[in-house]
This record gives structure tokens, sequence and C-alpha cells, in this order.
């Protein structure tokens, strides 16, 4: 761990100002950073903390969706009887990461900011595109059984590795960003995260100084809600393949469809031609089997984890099955 | 004074069940076990040594070659740094178990990815870490070290072959046959406390406070790193967090800690980050094994083949000893059985939690319930009907058998339905539900030993020996073991541990502690009975101590008169170790459900059965195999070392990584343990406990994932991938 300097902001504006240059990082619950921290790779010089610059309540908006405040913790947001009443796959989600004592730690905003767990980015004596520009990917031809199969590119194979923001992406969320300049911008969660393309250490759309303030859930939609996650023990391991789902059916047809998918990307993968393919259809395996061909179309393995792709063929379609029988 | 004894033959007096106090075996709770829930039983990194500096290893960044040159003076300007120490006195692997040496290692010449090559010292941990990691090294790199055990020849351990008959000819005129092919995946020990040193000098003197399983062995292997005389060194381990076989040889810390405080002059602590405990400790070797079995008509074994390719460092003595318990857990007169080791550059494999039957017995076990599939016979039934009159080997009586009362009891307890078997035959929503069964085995190991016992004048007693507890209930045994012969409460016997002060014990290894170092309390408290039956004037077989009085009302403390009264006892396993086969033996069972869509496996509910002789708690003795239980699902389902093809280096080297089966992957465990008194295993009628537990278990769980859905896997761990590769549609 390189020695830092430590500050606490009172304020976003104080927080802001501190993470304004490129030496300085926030932090929260620092579940993740503290980690990186001790194995260099993350090295700082500046930490600010931003546990008390307010933005950790949960609160219902005008519209009647709900905002949830950066610095919320995982387990406030899991517990909270909205969230557990209105937007389940969201607490089912958050539960299916991590430890108790870890959710009792994570926010929010770092939830979001989570970096990946591949072996190469935090072995800072392998090469990694993401940590060292340029210095090649260990995880091409290396072990990559827990890699992207989707939207990967020559410098990154990385996922991205949470729950939370899986499905915060199926319930088409939005993150309240503060810009330096005392503005707000809105990003939806679909659109949060990066591919890696060329890029590969730039995860997120956030700007330096920037800071997470919430995130917002639209108002309720119902239907029949379902965090699905795949993983090789049953608690505290990243998901092989992770479905969120929130489906209706009326009249024997899909009504709604909106799905997210996590252990496939260096983002949460959302296709909206899924829901396209679905919305108006009888359920079936046949309409099953097209929603995965659309999520796959373009799915490549690296040979470790080649078996992805039937793992989310089959993944998806159990989660359609079973909403299909939870609407019947 | 010390009485010696040597055990010859077996002792069917079975003493202490003649003792009156009544405490053996009792399910008492551990004496340490409020110090360590409440965080006072200090661990070794945690002794409040004054005026501490700490040490960080650095580690090779390349596989095999030499290291050129360190930029020392860059490390040290910066600041709190000491020193940088790169000693040629360091090891840079940790001495195998019983090594009772530790020969010089060259810390410059690189052989694993990963090895420690140099020590950072500074005023604080922080400032050693990152010194440690911005010390530049120059290295000449050898180029094509081999790193996959496949593509190199393996060399024969001879000692292990075994050829009698013609197992090819039994194979081919056979009326059932199955030749199939293993793998298993290298394993971690993870135990949770990391390995870490304090050493402290005064003079010539030197104490380390470890986290070490076998003092016994390491301060001679201490003493001969550092080229000094054991009587100069003290090594202190009362309480250790974990062991599992990667704390039995000492560790690159120990060395490295003793040698820096020499030069900086102070103590210096080291502890290993998780990763360096990972990469640089010991791992389980990957292993890949042929099953052959012939059977005739009515499934009685007529031939038997084993051969398992293992790897090491070149130079290692050990070999993952995979075949141990297959030459002798079943018969067949036609025997092929062959161990090879694969010089390749991953760090030192070495003893990890059941060497050998960990994973030797789970290729075995998944191998006869293929065959009790092909020739039709419940597969309890195939085992009830293998288990051989005497070793099929050396033709050795065995010293105690109990392999039919765990398969009898275990299927009765369990509710095994022994009608036919035939894949998904149930299914419950999106899961297909099994059972599996599978024998256990792991040879009984027994060592010399040494303990004093001291009755003190006020009636109560202390026992002290360098023994170990990491974490198995010795400090507990211990005490009930002396309050039984000595008639007295275990609250009132103080039982000292962890400390070469005192007498030299067995090591904590092999689970051969609870016998052995049992046997040397047996051995003091007769002489201190005899020495009480004298004063007395009664034989000391005929005396009877209960409550701290003899049974003609006689009080201990009167009887002492003031005086302490004190015996060493030696225990020497003697020639008996060649007139008999010793082993534990068991039984699993269990029952587990897979996921039809991700194939995901979890366990509904698993049983083990178990025979080791006497049990001297049965709380701590059912600990240790609901440990043993919960390896077993880790072997079958989670655990796996992953090296990169490439520079062969460790990349899941922490526990987010490498999966070791968390709470909700244990369900309710059963256990019963099949008490018997073993006359052939130790002066105390009692065998080695903790290793059994996951000595087939995890065939148990494969063949119940068989049952279930119908995937045939014959390679550990059974991974979502994996399970659903296999399953039929």
């Amino acid at each position: 761990m390189r020695p830092f300097s430590y500050t606490r902001a009172r304020t976003l504006d104080d927080a802001a100002q501190l993470t304004h240059d490129d030496t300085a990082v926030a932090i929260a619950g620092g579940t993740n950073l503290l980690d990186l921290m001790k194995l260099q790779v993350e090295t700082p010089e500046t930490l600010a903390d931003i546990n008390r610059i307010g933005f950790g309540g949960i609160e219902d908006t005008d519209d009647g969706g709900l905002s949830i405040g950066a610095l919320a913790s995982n387990t406030e947001t899991a517990v909270h009887p909205r969230v557990r009443s209105d937007y389940p796959v969201l607490a089912r989600a958050i539960l299916a990461g991590a430890t108790q004592q870890l959710r009792n730690k994570a926010t929010t905003g770092g939830n979001l900011c989570q970096r990946t767990r591949c072996f190469y980015f935090t072995n800072i004596d392998q090469p990694c595109n993401k940590r060292e520009p340029g210095s090649g990917c260990g995880a091409i031809d290396g072990i990559a059984k827990l890699h992207a199969v989707l939207g990967t590119s020559d410098q990154c194979i990385a996922t991205y590795p949470g729950d939370m923001a899986v499905a915060l992406s199926a319930l088409d969320a939005q993150v309240e960003i503060a810009t330096p300049n005392g503005d707000t911008r809105r990003v939806p969660v679909r659109d949060f995260h990066c591919l890696p393309g060329d890029t590969p250490w730039r995860e997120n759309v956030l700007e330096k100084g920037e800071l997470i303030t919430a995130v917002t859930l639209p108002a309720p939609v119902g239907g029949t809600q379902i965090y699905r996650k795949v993983r090789e023990r049953s608690s505290y391991a990243f998901a092989l393949v992770s479905v969120a789902a929130i489906i209706e059916i009326e009249d024997g047809k899909f009504t709604r469809a909106d799905l997210a998918f996590g252990g496939l990307a260096h983002k949460p993968w959302h296709d909206p031609r899924i829901t396209d393919a679905l919305v108006g259809t009888v359920p079936s395996d046949e309409i099953f089997d097209k929603a995965a061909d659309i999520l796959l179309e373009d799915a490549r393995g690296f040979g470790e984890n080649d078996f992805k792709i039937p793992l989310a063929r089959r993944t998806l379609h159990a989660v359609l099955q079973n909403a299909t029988e939870a609407a019947a | 004074m010390t009485v010696h004894f040597k055990q010859d033959k077996p002792d069917d007096s079975n003493r202490l069940d003649g003792m009156k106090q009544g405490v053996l075996g009792k399910p008492l709770p551990r004496v340490e076990g409020m110090a360590k829930v409440t965080g006072t039983a200090p661990y070794s990194a945690e002794y409040p040594i004054t005026d501490c500096a700490e040490g960080v290893l650095v580690t090779s960044t390349i596989t095999r070659g030499k290291v050129l040159s360190i930029d020392k003076d860059a490390v040290l300007s910066m600041p709190g740094v000491l020193a940088v120490i790169d000693d040629p006195a360091m090891t840079t692997r940790a001495a195998q178990g019983t090594a009772d040496e530790a020969p010089q290692q060259e810390p410059g010449t690189v052989c694993y990815w990963g090895q420690p090559i140099a020590l950072v010292v500074a005023e604080t941990f922080e400032q050693a870490r990152d010194a440690a990691k911005h010390l530049g090294v120059e290295y000449r790199e050898d180029p094509d070290a081999p790193l996959d055990p496949q593509a190199v020849d393996g060399e024969e351990q001879e000692d292990e072959t075994v050829r009698q008959g013609d197992l090819e000819h039994a194979m081919a005129t056979a009326a059932h046959s199955v030749d199939v092919a293993y793998t298993t995946k290298g394993h971690a020990s993870a135990a949770m406390e990391p390995h870490a040193s304090i050493a402290q000098w005064d003079g010539d003197k030197l104490t380390v406070y470890a986290s070490l399983q076998m003092l016994n062995y390491n301060i001679s292997e201490l003493a001969d790193a550092l080229g000094m005389e054991e009587e100069n060194i003290r090594l202190v381990s009362r309480f250790v967090g974990g062991g599992f076989g990667s704390k039995l040889g000492v560790s690159e810390d120990v060395v490295a800690a003793a040698i820096a405080a020499k030069e900086v002059g102070r103590p210096v602590r080291v502890v290993l980050s998780r990763q360096q405990v990972f990469q640089c400790v010991m791992r389980r070797s990957e292993t890949k094994q042929r099953l052959r079995l012939a059977a005739d008509e009515s499934g009685k074994l007529i031939g038997f083949g084993h051969h398992a390719l293992v790897s090491n460092l070149p130079g290692e003595t050990f070999a993952e000893p995979v075949l141990q318990s297959s030459h002798f857990l079943y018969g067949g007169e036609n025997r092929d059985l062959m161990l090879e080791v694969a010089r390749i550059h991953r760090m030192t494999a070495g003893s990890v939690r059941a060497p050998g039957e960990a994973v030797g017995m789970p290729a075995l076990e998944g191998a006869m319930d293929v065959l009790a599939e092909k020739a039709g016979i419940d597969p309890v039934e195939l085992r009830l009907k293998n288990i051989p009159e005497e070793d099929p080997e050396e033709g050795l009586p065995f010293s105690s058998h109990k392999l039919a009362e765990c398969l009898k009891q275990g299927a009765e307890a369990f509710g095994w339905d022994s009608g036919p078997r035939s894949p998904r035959h149930t299914c419950e929503g999106e899961w297909w539900v099994g059972t599996g069964m599978a024998s256990a085995a792991r040879v009984h190991n027994i060592a010399e030993a040494t303990a004093r016992v001291t009755l003190k004048a006020d009636g109560s007693a202390v026992v002290e020996t360098d023994m170990t507890d990491i974490g198995t209930g010795t400090y507990t045994i211990l005490a009930q073991l002396a309050g039984e012969m000595l008639g007295l409460d275990p609250a009132q016997v103080l039982v000292e541990l962890g400390d070469t002060k005192h007498p030299r014990g067995p090591g904590s290894g092999g689970s051969w502690g609870a016998a052995s170092i049992g046997s040397a309390v047996y051995i003091a408290c007769k002489a201190i009975r005899e020495e009480l039956g004298q004063r007395l004037g009664v034989d000391e077989a005929e005396l009877e101590l209960k409550d701290g009085k003899a049974a003609s009302g006689e009080n201990l403390v009167s009887l002492l008169d003031g005086n302490d009264l004190s015996r060493e006892g030696h225990y020497e396993p003697g020639d008996i170790k060649d007139d008999f086969t010793a082993s534990g033996f068991g039984a699993f069972f269990a029952q587990v459900r897979v996921n039809r869509f991700t194939g995901e496996t979890r366990v509904d509910r698993m049983l083990g059965a178990f025979g080791f002789g006497r049990v001297l708690n049965h709380k701590t003795a059912r600990s240790q195999c609901l440990g043993g239980i919960t390896w077993s699902i880790g072997v079958a389902l989670t655990e796996a070392l992953e090296f990169d093809p490439r520079d062969g280096h460790l990349v899941n080297c922490d526990l987010a990584e490498y999966h070791v089966p968390v709470h909700r992957d244990v369900p309710d465990l059963e256990v019963v343990l099949v008490e018997e008194r073993d006359p052939a295993a130790s002066p105390i009628q009692a065998k080695g406990i903790g290793e059994l537990g996951m000595c087939g278990g995890a065939a148990a769980i494969a063949n119940a994932i068989y049952n279930a859905c119908g995937a045939r896997i014959f390679d550990y761990p059974m991974t979502p991938d994996r399970v659903l590769a296999a399953m039929p549609d």
C-alpha cells in the first residue's frame, strides 16, 4: 500500500474539490477500494471520505418512484420496505452478492463503480491493459473462466462483477451525478458502464470530479421479478451468469419482458431486441430459445469460458419458464 | 523421571475403561474456546512485543532463473525502511512435514513464480509493504520451465509400485470391468490464520512466536537453517488458526524473521499476505488417475489397478500419496499400482488436508460406483463384498476394521435405499435429486511423543508438552485423559502446549496427534499412579482414583504431603507397526440436488459413519468429522487451484476466488461414531480422526450427482460447467 493522505469531505462541494485531481479518489464503504489499494492496483495519493456529505437516504420521488442515495448501504436498500414490495428484483440481486458484513459497508455508488475481479487486473506483476494501458491482456490465453463472452475487445475480456447494477439495468434506473460545476446530470444505468473497446481502463461514464449522488427508480411496474444468479458456490461467489427479469404475462402473452444479464460482459448486459422479441408472444420453449439466440448472437468464448454461452441460454430459459409458471 | 514405553504388541487390557473418574469421551467443550471467541487467545502475530519492526517478503515475478541484482539503495532511502535482506540462509520453500532439516535453498535461485527472494524490514507494516513492492530486482530468466505435469515424463515412485498376478488378464476375462480416468485439481490448505512469526533475540538466544504445527521438528529445521544449536532456540505456538498441513514444516516467514531480527537488532514480525500464503507455502498436487477394477459375476474383485500422476518441484521429496489406502481397502488378487511424479515449476507440493486419500479415495470410490452399476449390485453391498480378510498386499492382519459396521450403521441412519438404482428417478421443480455413497479410509499414523505430567501438591495437575493444538481439541482431550487417569475433574488439569521449553510432543499432523501425545500422557499418568499405589500399598492396577481421592478414602493432597509428583511419559511406536495394517474406516452417504438448467449442485444432507478407535471427546471428535465432511464438499464441488499456463503462477490466490465451501453449501451433517477399541493402534486404543472425514466423501457426492441427473463426471471439482457438459439432454 502506498502512503496516502486522508481527508474527510463535509459537503458535496468539498468532495468535488478534493477528488478533482487525478491522484485523489473518493471513498465510501471502501470494500473494493481498500482491497485494491493493498494490492497496489489502486494507488491514490489522497482519499476523500465522502461518508458525511449526506446522500444516504432512500426517498419516494414525485412520480411514485424511489430515490436511493449514493451512500445508502446495500443492506439498507435490500431491506427497505418499498424496495422489497415494489422492486423485489433489486432486493434479491443485492442479497445475492457478497456477504452480510460487506453489504453493511458497501454503498449504492461504490457498488456501481466496483471494479472487475479479473485475476490479471488484481495482480500487478501480470499484464493488464485496464490497469496499465498497453501492457497486454493476461486473461486472453490465460485463465479466463470468469470472463466475458459479450462485448469484448482484443484489449480486455473482463466482466463487471456486480449484481445490484444488473437489477438496476432491468429496472431501467437512472444514475444521478453531481458535476464539478454544481449541475446534476442523469444517465440511465444501462448507459453508465462502458464496453472495453480500446479504452478498457474506462469502466463508466463518470468524469473526474463527478460524484454519484443517487440512483432513481421509475414508478413500480409490478410483474414477476426474478434475480437468478448461477455460481460455483451458493454464497460469496461472483456470478458465472446472472439474469434480472421483470416479466408480465396477460391473456397468455408477454406484456413486459425487461431483462438484464450479469457475468457476461464488461457491463450489465441489456439488449432491447430481446424485449421486442418477447412482448406480444405466447411463452414457449421456441420463443425462449429465440430470446437466447438474440442475446448470444455475437457471443464469443475464450476457451475456458465457452460454457457461459450455453449456460446463459439455459439460465434465461429457466428464468422465463419460472416467470411463466408464476403468472399461471 | 522419564518412563519410556515402546509398544511392540497389542494391548487388550483397555485400562482406561477401568478408570473411575468417568470423564474420558465426554463431550466437554474446548477449554480454550472462550479465549478464542473473545479474541484473548494470542495468535503468533499478536504477541505484545515492544519495539517490533515489520518485515514483508518480496517474491519473484519470474518462474525460473537467477536474481542478478537487487537495488537495495533505492528502497533503503524510503521512509521507515530499516533493511533489505537477501541472506542466503533464507528459505524459499516451507520445509516438508517431519523434514527435521532445512537445507540451504538460495533465495537468489528462482524455481517458481512467487518465490520469496528477499525481505524488506521497516518501522511499520505499510512502509515495509510499499518498499517491498518498489524493490527493483534484475533477473536472468531461464525460459521454458516445464509447467504442465502431463507434458513431462513422470518419475516412478518405486516404493509405491505393486504388481501382483496379472491385472491385464483379469480385466480381459472379468465378468464386469471398469477402466476409468479421473482428474483432481490442486488444493490450498486455506487456513484462516496466515503464516506469521515474531522473532526476538536475547544475546545468542532466539525466541520465535510462530504459527506452526510440529514444534518438535520445526526447532531442528530452524536450527539447521540458521546453523544454530537447538538449545538456543525457543519456539512458541500456543494457538494456531488452522494448519491443514500448511504449517507442518518451518515456513519462509520463520527463518526470515529470525535473520532479520538479528540484522536490525530488534524484534521483527513477518506476516505473509493472503496471496503469499497461497503462492509460496504449499499446494496439494493436482492428480491424474486411472482406476481399473475387474470383478467376477458376483461383484467380487479379482483385479485392482490404480495409477496416479502427481507433480512437484524438482528436488522435492514429497509425492502426494494418492494410493495410500488403495493398497489395502479392497481385495483383488491381481494388482497393479503405480505412482509417478512430474517435475514442474509450480510452488512446492506438500501435505494439504489428508494428503493422498483426500484425492485418491474420491477417484477409487467413484470407480466403485461405476462397477456397482455395471454389475447391478447395490453400492453398499459391493463394498461389503470386497472387504478383505487381511491386507491384500502385505498379508498382514488389520489392527481393527470397522468398515462393515460403518457401512451398515451409516446406511441405516441415512435411510439408504438398497433397491435398484437408476439416474433421474426424482425431479423436484428444476432439481434432479439423487443419493450416493462411498467408503472412507485413512491410514493410521502414530509418532514418538513425550509429555510431563505433574500432580501438584494442591491436588491439581499440569500437563506439559510442545505438542500443538491446531483447533482440533488437544488441550481438552489431554485434560480429560489426565483427569481420568488421576481421578481429577478436567478443570483441575492445566494443559500447557505449544512451547519448546516443554518436552517434545509428536506435533499435529497426519491425524496422529491425539493418539501419540495421548499415549505419552497416559504413560506419565500411569507412572504417577504407580507411585501413588506404592504409597498406599495398592497395586497400580487396583488403584481407584476419583475426585481427588483414592477408593480407600485417602486424599491425594495429604498423600502428596506438600510435594509435587512429576513424571515424563515417553511413547515410542514399536515393532507393532510391522505386524498390523492399521487404518480408520468409515462410510459416507449423501443426497444432492442438481439443477437441470444450470448444472449447479447443492448437497441436501450428508452423513458419515466412522470407526477410529477410542473416542476421547465426543464433541471434538464429532467436530473433526464435521470439518472433514465439509472439506469433502469442497473437493467434490468447489475447490480448485488455477495456474496460468504460460508462467505457472497461481491466479486465484485469495479466499474470494479459491472457493472453500461457505455455510450455505454445508447442510445439516450427521455423524455416527462407531466406537471401538483398537489394541494395536496405540496404548490408549485410539486412532486418528481429523482427516478420515474427507477421505472419500467427495465420491459420495459425485455418485449422488450421477444418480440425480445422469452426469457421470470424472473430473473434480464438479462445477456447473462440468456438470452441464456431462448431463444428458
